[in-house]
């Protein structure tokens, strides 16, 4: 049992949690996510490990409400335990000194894009990161951000903060006025991909971090295959981070989408009881 | 422990044993026709994944089946169980109807009975080298549905006896992974008086029989019991932790671990890598029965979801291919369709899972492999093409080896598709720990008959060490590295013997 010990509303619908996970903390390395379960019906859903703290012996979650579980785990209050956490998953990202690293994250994907910035920052990088968000309530973490970045750069959909447009025409100005090694992209799948589109015309290698869908996060069941340079690989194992030019996004949309009914039929039991 | 063959023919001719053989005679005895198993009606059973199938036989019809056993001066039966299970022993105190000394005679050589009896392919083990069938050509003595029974009747009467534990000696040992070769390791040395911790890397103890093999066959109450046992003994349980992610042995090691058994099992799903695998609603059987088995898709209630088909196409021929294919049944397909590309005379699933699946209204498409999937709306499945085998020359394994019949393909119609083909070793202990010596297969290499790897303080054993194989082969091989590990622990701390 993981006891959350504190909560913070990021916006309406995005939550940070500081849950007890002292082992975790310790081994962690960013990239590194978790998967957790609330209540004896519940899901197994992976949660991407924002940061630690290893002398409390804990790590903070950035949790987004989407449907019946990322609901009923940001029901939760302090001092309320977590059913199932278990952790760290996945490969940690690859972090060396490349020279400038551009860092795109979209709507919740800034959670764990945060401690690769961070970490990009620590091994000497210029990092220029970019927010993206459709408007101004859903652009979180901001602050901590720019406590790792060289500039940030904040994208709305309606221009209601920083500027408006698509990430994509935020990362053409910055690769336009300074060379970029690297760049890194989290966030909807749709946005990863016209990230990707957008590097590969400029031949800048590119990680994107995948959000499959898991079940046991262990590289048991292949629920998270995607297929990657026409090779099929298990995000939970593998990844989550790959070759953003070598993913193929459709079909990851597509398998994303693969339960929508079930899980509309799920809230919908959720919402009635 | 296991006993000598003098042993056994020793007890044979125990007084009580002796009265019994001269009780009825030969011919009697094998006048007797075999026990038939009472089953759930296959429309009735079907309605849920939880109602088992095979009901409880009763006193009188095991005893019956009991009598049938001719308590043979050289019991073959033994040779055919993989850890040589005293056959004659258990059965014959089940003719006098010492039901509990029966279960005792059991749990001497096997942690898990009410499993065993439940799972084991007894017409492959120890049915297929009785005397019944070997020297009479007729029905073997039940000897699974009677060791359920012992099993059965020891845990619902309630006065399962916790076993005795040695005087605790302080040394911590540690096993990662809590399927049935990890049980029944745990089982033995918390006997023989170490402190052990067993850690699992899923939310819930018990492996395969939990995740893996359905409750239509095995009930969780029945794994839970044992687990239960065994907790009561001493051992702790750690869920959620995967060792070598969550802390790596090197971690344990500091925390004071002395020694590892590894039976993290082979839960690594093979896919057979044809165009359009990856659209949604084709699963690994893995993920398939985890999430009905572990997550209760089947229930309203769960918050996991599990997609539905009216047309449900297993790819498979054993174990796991049934189970799923009965699952797809049990989740309201209206065909239900096996497809293996061998005989159904080679399947390997086990037979009465085979006879079963066919009164439930499973399709067997045999000498038949799946080439393509075919993308409906959505890029969900819609159709599978499908090539027609034919068996040519022996292969390796001695079987006929299927060939594609060139321009036999046809499509039949499908929303669900399950594929299982088989699994490949955990790979996170063989890819994690340096210096252990790992087969190209991946598995993990063991000194044989004493299960110890390239590193003196890591043993090893069960799916991890062989590869996919049964429950009683996982199990024991855990009460092998038990005894061995003892010896090689007790050489190298010099804790003082104490009997059990
Ligand atoms: C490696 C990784 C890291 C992630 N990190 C974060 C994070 O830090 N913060 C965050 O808010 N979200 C994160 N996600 C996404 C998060 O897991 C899903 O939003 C969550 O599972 C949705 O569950 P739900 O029941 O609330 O919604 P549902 O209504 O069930 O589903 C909404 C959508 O979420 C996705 N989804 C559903 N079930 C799963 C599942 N079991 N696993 C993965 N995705 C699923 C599907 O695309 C679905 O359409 C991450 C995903 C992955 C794979
Ligand atoms: C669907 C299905 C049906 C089957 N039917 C039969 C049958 O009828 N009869 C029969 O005899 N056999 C059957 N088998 C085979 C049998 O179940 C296996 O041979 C047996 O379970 C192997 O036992 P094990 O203890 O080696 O591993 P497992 O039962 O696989 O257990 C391994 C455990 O280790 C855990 N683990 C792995 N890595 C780590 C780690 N690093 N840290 C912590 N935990 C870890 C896993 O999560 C798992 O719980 C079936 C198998 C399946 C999948
Ligand atoms: S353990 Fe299995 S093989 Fe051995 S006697 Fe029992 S049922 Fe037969
Ligand atoms: S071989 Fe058959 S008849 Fe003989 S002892 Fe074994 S079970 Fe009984
Ligand atoms: S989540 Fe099951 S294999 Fe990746």
């Amino acid at each position: 049992m993981n006891k959350i010990v504190e909560k913070e509303h990021f916006s309406e619908r995005v939550v940070k949690i500081v849950v007890e996970a002292p082992l975790i903390a310790k081994s962690r390395k960013p990239g590194n996510f978790v998967i957790v379960r609330v209540g004896e019906q519940g899901e197994r859903i992976p949660l991407t490990i924002a940061g630690a703290d290893i002398q409390k012996g804990t790590i903070s979650l950035v949790v987004q409400k989407m449907g019946v579980s990322t609901t009923k785990l940001c029901d939760l209050e302090v001092g309320d335990c977590i059913t199932d956490l278990v952790g760290p998953l996945g490969q940690p990202t690859e972090i060396h000194q490349v020279g400038t690293v551009l860092a795109c994250g979209g709507g919740v994907g800034v959670a764990p894009l945060l401690p690769i910035v961070e970490a990009y920052k620590k091994a000497g990088n210029r990092v220029v990161t970019i927010l993206a968000a459709r408007s101004k309530e859903l652009v979180i973490l901001e602050d901590e951000v720019r406590k790792w970045s060289d500039e940030v750069i904040v994208m709305t959909d309606d221009g209601s903060y920083g500027k408006k447009g698509l990430i994509t025409e935020g990362m053409e100005e910055v690769i336009r006025r300074e060379k970029v090694d690297e760049c890194v992209t989290i966030g909807p799948a749709i946005m990863m991909k016209f990230c990707a589109l957008t590097t590969k015309k400029h031949a800048i290698p590119t990680v994107a971090s995948l959000n499959a869908i898991m079940v046991d996060g262990t590289g048991m069941c292949g629920a998270c295959r995607v297929t990657v340079g026409g090779k099929t690989r298990f995000t939970c194992v593998d990844g989550p981070e790959f070759d953003a030019h070598k993913i193929d996004f459709d079909e990851m949309m597509a398998r994303l989408a693969g339960y929508k009914p079930e899980e509309q039929e799920k809230m919908e039991h959720f919402l009635q009881q | 422990m296991e006993r000598s063959d003098e042993q056994i023919k020793k007890e044979r001719k125990q007084p009580w044993r002796v009265e019994l053989q001269k009780k009825n005679k030969a011919k009697d005895r094998m006048a007797i026709q075999r026990v038939v198993m009472p089953e759930v009606e296959p429309e009735e059973r079907i309605k849920s994944q939880r109602i088992e199938v095979n009901s409880q036989l009763t006193k009188e019809q095991v005893m019956q089946e009991a009598t049938r056993c001719m308590d043979c001066v050289n019991p073959t039966c033994m040779e055919g169980c993989p850890v040589s299970i005293n056959i004659p022993g258990f059965i014959k105190r089940i003719e006098r109807g010492e039901f509990q000394e029966a279960a005792s005679v059991l749990k001497e050589t096997s942690a898990l009975p009410a499993v065993c009896g439940r799972v084991c392919p007894q017409e492959k083990q120890c049915e297929a080298k009785c005397f019944y069938v070997e020297k009479l050509n007729r029905p073997a003595v039940a000897i699974g549905y009677l060791e359920r029974f012992a099993a059965d009747y020891e845990r619902e009467s309630g006065t399962i006896s916790v076993p005795v534990v040695a005087e605790a000696n302080g040394v911590k040992v540690a096993v990662v992974g809590s399927g049935p070769s990890g049980l029944s390791f745990a089982g033995d040395m918390i006997k023989l008086g170490y402190e052990v911790t067993v850690f699992e890397a899923l939310h819930e103890i018990g492996g395969v029989l939990k995740y893996g093999i359905p409750e239509f066959r095995l009930p969780n109450a029945v794994v839970d019991v044992e687990i239960e046992n065994l907790r009561m003994m001493g051992v702790k349980f750690v869920a959620n932790f995967i060792v070598g992610q969550t802390a790596s042995l090197d971690d344990l090691k500091e925390a004071g671990f002395k020694a590892f058994y590894v039976a993290s099992g082979a839960g690594l799903p093979r896919f057979m890598n044809i165009p359009g695998e990856n659209l949604n609603g084709i699963f690994s059987s893995n993920e398939y029965l985890t999430r009905v088995n572990l997550m209760g898709a089947d229930n309203v209630d769960s918050d996991t979801p599990v997609l539905r088909g009216k047309n449900v196409v297993v790819v498979g021929g054993g174990n796991t291919a049934m189970d799923s294919v009965r699952t797809a049944k049990r989740l309201g397909a209206e065909r239900a369709m096996i497809v293996y590309r061998r005989s159904k005379e080679e399947m390997p699933a086990r037979k009465e899972e085979v006879h079963h699946a066919l009164q439930e209204g499973v399709e067997f498409l045999t000498l038949s492999n799946p080439v393509e999937y075919i993308a409906g709306e959505n890029g969900r499945v819609s159709q599978v093409k499908i090539q027609k085998m034919e068996l040519g020359e022996p292969d390796a394994s001695g079987r006929r080896r299927p060939v594609p019949i060139e321009g036999s393909e046809y499509l039949i119609d499908a929303s669900v598709v399950v594929v299982a083909v088989g699994v490949s070793p955990n790979p996170l202990i063989p890819n994690t720990v340096k210096g252990l010596n790992v087969s190209k297969w991946g598995t993990i290499e063991v000194e044989q008959d004493k299960m110890q790897s390239s590193i003196p303080e890591l043993f090893a054993g069960g799916d991890i060490v062989r590869g996919g194989a049964t429950v009683i082969l996982a199990m024991g091989d855990g009460r092998k590295a038990a005894a061995n590990m003892d010896n090689y622990l007790k050489k190298k701390h010099q804790i003082q013997a104490r009997g059990v």
